[in-house]
């Protein structure tokens, strides 16, 4: 056992050397026209061998290290405790949560307009979360191309608002049905699949939808993108120092205040806000309908779910359909954001990343999702001082809370009481 | 109340069933018994629609549903206890329940609910427990009671004895039998033949997707070929 633990520690030593050796060693510089390799300077090679030191201890102590991060105690440690009464707890938390949405609210006015843009930014990515929690955690439909309905939804605005100038508040409920209408093309084809084949057709589908765009170059631009998207108004009123568009006003003028770049990252922040409240709301109440067990039956057999008289066409395109709305919902909002979109933004990495928010926030618990995508939207800013590393450091929390509690953050509820004890 | 004629069914190009006619009437419990691969699952799984039939006519209660979609034919007063009972494992014994009342009611629901309580006091005892927690035994019991939910003119069961302990299997079957006296009509399939044959009002052999006998339950006890080929001589 110790001598095949020192043996794998070695290995996993040796790997670490001829991988980060060449990469991190060797210098290529440019003298005129030759290129020449130089070596690293002392410091590199110690910290490269430090490397290796720490894989090869990391690897040979590995069973006492994992013990020890499994034997810290979890944050919410829901299972041990005695759970509360079902209704009292609903109505504590659904105080609570009333109270965060009350204070999101407000908090904008207080703080820097970076932060509010990067709340912005975390809103969106709540709305995304909770749409394809939708499809993975409640439907178990593994959905790699999620990223599609989104560029659909900031696509359907930026084109609209180019080629017939129409308004952000048109355009969301129009991008959101668009959206789902893919959502819903794309759910047939993919009806009887499941699991990895599933994953592989719309992440074919992910990319379809970006490539179209990509080389598309006379409708939308091509990678060039499209710019210009209007910002949202308030019944007419307009946000920029001066009115664009004839027949509105412009909001401080209305209001007598003066005129501050703020006020609309704001108006957008609370847009985004009351956008994400809405799609919360609207899937919590479909998780209580019959709709919601539906997809949780199928979750969870598939021939039992049909064997009691559901259709499993109906199941799934529902699921697909109406998580692709509020990716719609959240690309109008991202387009009028950004002002500018191209396909760039709407890479595969973007899918990956809301499907690992989902994933971590815990699949199925919306609380759990949207305190995932908290995390994930803000960790990388935090750790921008890192810079070059940040995503590093990104992966290895991920790969950490995995280990510590692969359920995710907020794992879904069911109602769990412990067995009496018979006399 | 459900009939079958001359059904054949297709798996790709391979025939599975070669014309096979059932009839199972009100009131009956009716036993179908066969080898491993004579297609015994293969016919339950036609008459609910996955896969169709390729030719032959299905009834049920008069009405043809040969070319009705699953969904269509399981909400029509017919329920299924599918082999290997495949209950929600993450969901609770009442959750479960509810999901097998998936097109009820409410008050329906609680209704059926308590008669499934009735019929498995265990259940009750477990109402909280994640089904997946259970004992086989239980877990058959769940997929009965899931079934009952829908309060189905007929039940069809796959298997219920499947990896079962031998008193368990009493059991079901006394339930079984119960079934009958509600004016549950049943259709069973069973490897367990002695067991099947003795509960049955009638009975079908079927062997290599063909119904080979066809009686009442004692008379194919006591048939020889049947004892030599399915109850051990």
């Amino acid at each position: 056992m110790a001598a095949n633990n020192f043996r794998h520690a070695l290995f996993c030593a040796f790997i670490t050397l001829i991988i980060s050796y060449p990469i991190i060693g060797f210098n290529l510089e440019a003298q005129g026209i030759n290129v020449t390799l130089t070596g690293a300077d002392a410091t590199t090679i110690v910290m490269v061998l430090l490397a290796a030191v720490i894989v090869f201890l990391f690897q040979m102590f590995r069973e006492q290290i994992m013990g020890g991060l499994k034997s810290i105690p979890h944050p919410l440690p829901q299972s041990n405790k005695e759970p509360m009464a079902e209704n009292r707890r609903a109505k504590i938390e659904s105080w609570v949560l009333t109270g965060i949405v009350v204070l999101a609210l407000f908090w904008p006015f207080f703080v820097s307009r970076g932060s509010v843009d990067l709340a912005t930014l975390v809103l969106i990515y709540v709305m995304l979360a909770l749409g394809l929690n939708v499809v993975v955690g409640l439907a178990g439909l593994l959905d790699l191309g999620y990223v599609a309905f989104y560029a659909v939804g900031a696509y359907t605005f930026a084109l609209l608002s180019q080629y017939t100038g129409i308004s952000f508040w048109l355009a969301l409920p129009i991008g959101a049905l668009l959206a789902a209408l893919f959502g819903l093309v794309l759910g047939f084809p993919v009806l009887r699949l499941r699991g990895d084949y599933l994953a592989i057709v719309t992440l074919g589908f992910g990319e379809i939808i970006r490539i179209l765009l990509n080389n598309w170059t006379t409708l939308t631009g091509g990678p060039n993108g499209i710019g210009g998207i209007p910002d949202p108004t308030l019944f007419g009123m307009e946000f920029g120092r001066r009115v664009k568009e004839e027949g509105n006003t412009s909001f401080h003028e209305t209001f007598g205040i003066a005129y501050s770049g703020e006020h609309k990252v704001i108006f957008l922040y609370l847009i985004a806000l009351v956008l994400a409240v809405f799609t919360a709301l609207v899937i919590r109440r479909f998780m209580r309908m019959p709709v919601g067990r539906a997809w949780e039956a199928l979750r969870e057999d598939e021939i039992a779910a049909r064997s009691l008289g559901l259709s499993r066409t109906a199941v799934k395109l529902s699921a697909f359909t109406i998580g692709a709305f509020f990716a719609g919902f959240a690309g109008t909002v991202f387009a009028s954001k950004q002002g500018f979109i191209s396909p760039e933004s709407f890479v595969f990495l973007e899918s990956a990343i809301i499907l690992a928010i989902v994933v971590l926030g815990g699949m199925g618990s919306q609380i759990g999702v949207v305190l995932a995508a908290i995390a994930v939207t803000i960790l990388p800013e935090l750790a921008r001082e890192f810079s070059e590393y940040r995503m590093l450091i990104f992966g290895a929390a991920m790969v950490l809370m995995m280990v510590w509690r692969p359920q995710g953050l907020m794992p879904m509820r069911r109602i769990h009481i412990e067995l009496k004890r018979q006399e | 109340m459900l009939v079958l004629e001359d059904v054949h069914t297709h798996y790709g190009k391979i025939e599975a069933l070669h014309g096979v006619s059932v009839e199972v009437k009100k009131g009956e419990i009716v036993s179908l018994i066969g080898a491993n691969g004579a297609g015994k699952t293969t016919l339950l799984m036609t008459v609910c629609g996955n896969p169709r039939a390729s030719s032959g006519r299905i009834f049920l209660e008069g009405r043809e549903i040969t070319n009705e979609s699953t969904a269509q034919i399981m909400r029509s007063g017919i329920a299924i206890v599918p082999e290997g009972r495949r209950v929600f494992s993450g969901l609770t014994v009442e959750e479960n329940l509810h999901m097998g009342g998936f097109f009820n009611t409410k008050a329906e629901i609680r209704k059926s609910q308590e008669h499934v309580y009735e019929l498995f006091p265990r259940l009750k005892e477990r109402e909280h427990q994640r089904a997946g927690t259970m004992s086989g035994g239980e877990q058959q019991m769940l997929a009965i009671g899931r079934a009952l939910m829908s309060r189905p003119e007929m039940i069809i069961l796959d298997e219920p004895s499947l990896g079962l302990a031998p008193l368990i299997i009493k059991q079901i079957f006394e339930i079984i039998g119960q079934l009958r006296e509600e004016g549950i009509t049943v259709f069973l399939v069973e490897q367990n033949a002695h067991q099947a044959l003795n509960l049955a009002d009638r009975g079908y052999v079927l062997e290599t997707g063909k119904i080979r006998l066809h009686d009442t339950g004692k008379n194919l006890l006591n048939n020889p070929d049947v004892q030599n080929a399915y109850l051990g001589g």
